[in-house]
């Protein structure tokens, strides 16, 4: 019986060795790292574009979904090739620095401010500084992202057009990607902020309904960014060119024109490929 | 209530029509898991070994580390491997962020401490004759180590299976080195994560009885090699 069981490791630890052998072998070259919001993984489209990208081109993609603040951040050290992110202020930051080398609009969608069907503090209707207001003076609870995210940087820009700055009970961060915010936000009957891809992805799970859109100030933009390989020369620069510009081809343009009107009945996101700002 | 029955469904739905994405995922899991924890063991016998056949200088302190270390948060072994295996890191060269390798390091790191820390309250839990004993029957050192081993068997498989399921069951070290990546480095605790971010409890709950099955499974194996055999 002795023999038999030590052998039974050693064939274990074989294999376990082989499996290491395979994995070191994938080819590490080719790997694009693309680091992006939790919006275009939550609603689905990413999953629809990846692969087809995969097909195209036979660039492996490791797709590293985080807020946009930390996706601008991995962009400014050089740990990612290219980005998709959608927070304005904080790209032009990041070309102004010199770690973006091109930056090209990809698509756009909208932000909206969801709430209870009871609406207790009376946003429906309003505009979108009046409704922030209005959340404001009747210390309706109010679920922020507070992770530094493209919805994040966008809430805070609408606080300050407010003339406000949010603090006390009523104002409360998950530190959590739109989607688990949602969750937050429905269970404990809040208002909060989100991108309208992830809120029609998941709204059917939620019990929360548009209060406030349309508002000039609630357009929310996504653009594609190449880090600049002068800044940081590690990085994989025809991968991300190659990722770029299959965003903004006219077939993933109309893909992503149509990306959802099966499955929720209207679309997520509008393509903007080559329109100015 | 209905949430739970319906995850069962899915999870029977997703087991029986064995979904290749779930089947990778589930794979992955026990490939990524099951290496970290051999490596570990590896490692884990090579500190308790020693550090319980001979006395010296700050032995207590070094034992009161490798407890600490079983108490490693995910998270915090996550962080370092990853601000290691940066582009910009000293191991940025290597290459391996956001691939398995990366998530078996990082869970080896978890896991190392607990085997050692266990494995070494194991064999100093071993009656203090019967090293000598052994020694006296003209055992050689290697032979003696491997007595020892067998002897404790049962406490030492119950470090094994102790060291799995820390890994099996983290997400923190895994989302951080790993990415997440679909069909590459997503496993069962970073897919359930995602899952629920994207509202599909349904699916979330099918990974996490997937998750518990697999657990149970890998236990009863290494369950039915502790107790046979064993010592009456």
């Amino acid at each position: 019986m002795r023999i038999p069981r030590f052998l039974g490791w050693t064939w274990l630890l074989a294999a376990s060795l082989a499996c290491a052998g395979l994995h070191a072998g994938q080819p590490a070259t080719k790997a694009v790292i693309l680091a992006t919001t939790t919006s275009t993984q939550d609603s689905g489209l990413l999953d629809e574009l990846i692969p087809r990208f995969a097909k195209q081109t036979g660039y492996v993609v490791k797709t590293i979904a985080v807020g946009s603040g930390q996706a601008i951040a991995m962009g400014k050290k050089g740990e990612a090739d290219v980005l998709l992110v959608h927070s304005p202020d904080a790209e032009k930051a990041l070309m102004a620095e010199g770690s973006g080398a091109n930056r090209r609009i990809v698509m756009h969608n909208d932000f909206i401010l969801l709430g209870p069907a009871t609406d207790p503090a009376h946003l429906r209707g309003k505009g979108a500084a009046a409704a922030f207001q209005a959340i404001a003076a009747g210390h309706a609870l109010f679920i922020s992202r507070g992770d530094n995210s493209g919805t994040h940087a966008q809430e805070k820009k609408l606080w300050a057009a407010a003339g406000l700055k949010p603090e006390g009970a009523w104002y409360q961060q998950t530190g959590l990607g739109m989607g688990q915010t949602l969750a937050v936000a429905s269970e404990k009957r809040a208002y909060t902020l989100s991108d309208r891809g992830t809120y029609l992805a998941l709204h059917k799970k939620l019990g929360l309904e548009i209060l406030s859109e349309g508002d000039a100030a609630l357009l929310n933009v996504y653009h594609v960014i190449e880090v600049n390989p002068a800044r940081h020369p590690k990085v994989n620069t025809p991968g991300a060119r190659a990722f770029a510009d299959f965003l903004v081809s006219k077939d993933v343009q109309t893909l992503i024109k149509e990306f959802g009107i099966g499955t929720f009945g209207s679309p997520l996101f509008f393509p903007d490929a080559g329109k100015p700002e | 209530m209905d949430l739970i029955w319906e995850g069962l469904r899915k999870a029977l739905e997703l087991l029986l029509t064995l979904d290749p994405e779930v089947l990778r995922i589930t794979l992955l899991s026990l490939e990524v898991s099951g290496l970290a924890t051999l490596i570990s063991l590896v490692i884990g016998l090579g500190i308790a070994i020693p550090v319980a056949l001979n006395e010296f200088p700050g032995k207590r302190l070094v034992i009161a580390l490798l407890n600490t270390g079983m108490g490693l948060p995910p998270v915090v072994v996550g962080l370092f491997v990853t601000v290691l295996l940066w582009r910009s890191g000293p191991f940025g060269f290597l290459e391996i962020l956001y691939t398995p390798t990366a998530m078996i390091l990082a869970q080896a790191v978890i896991a190392s401490p607990i085997i050692a820390g266990i494995s070494l309250s194991a064999l100093q839990h071993l009656p203090p004759g019967l090293r000598l004993q052994i020694l006296a029957l003209g055992a050689s050192r290697p032979q003696m180590v491997w007595l020892l081993l067998k002897e404790a068997r049962l406490p030492l498989l119950a470090a094994v299976m102790a060291g799995f399921g820390g890994v099996i069951s983290e997400v923190g070290a895994s989302i951080m080195v790993g990415g997440n990546i679909k069909g590459q480095t997503r496993v069962l605790t970073t897919a359930t994560v995602m899952e629920t971010s994207k509202g599909n409890f349904e699916v979330a709950f099918a990974l996490s009885i997937l998750l518990l099955v697999l657990a149970f499974t890998v236990n009863a194996v290494l369950t039915h090699l502790q107790q046979r055999n064993r010592p009456r």
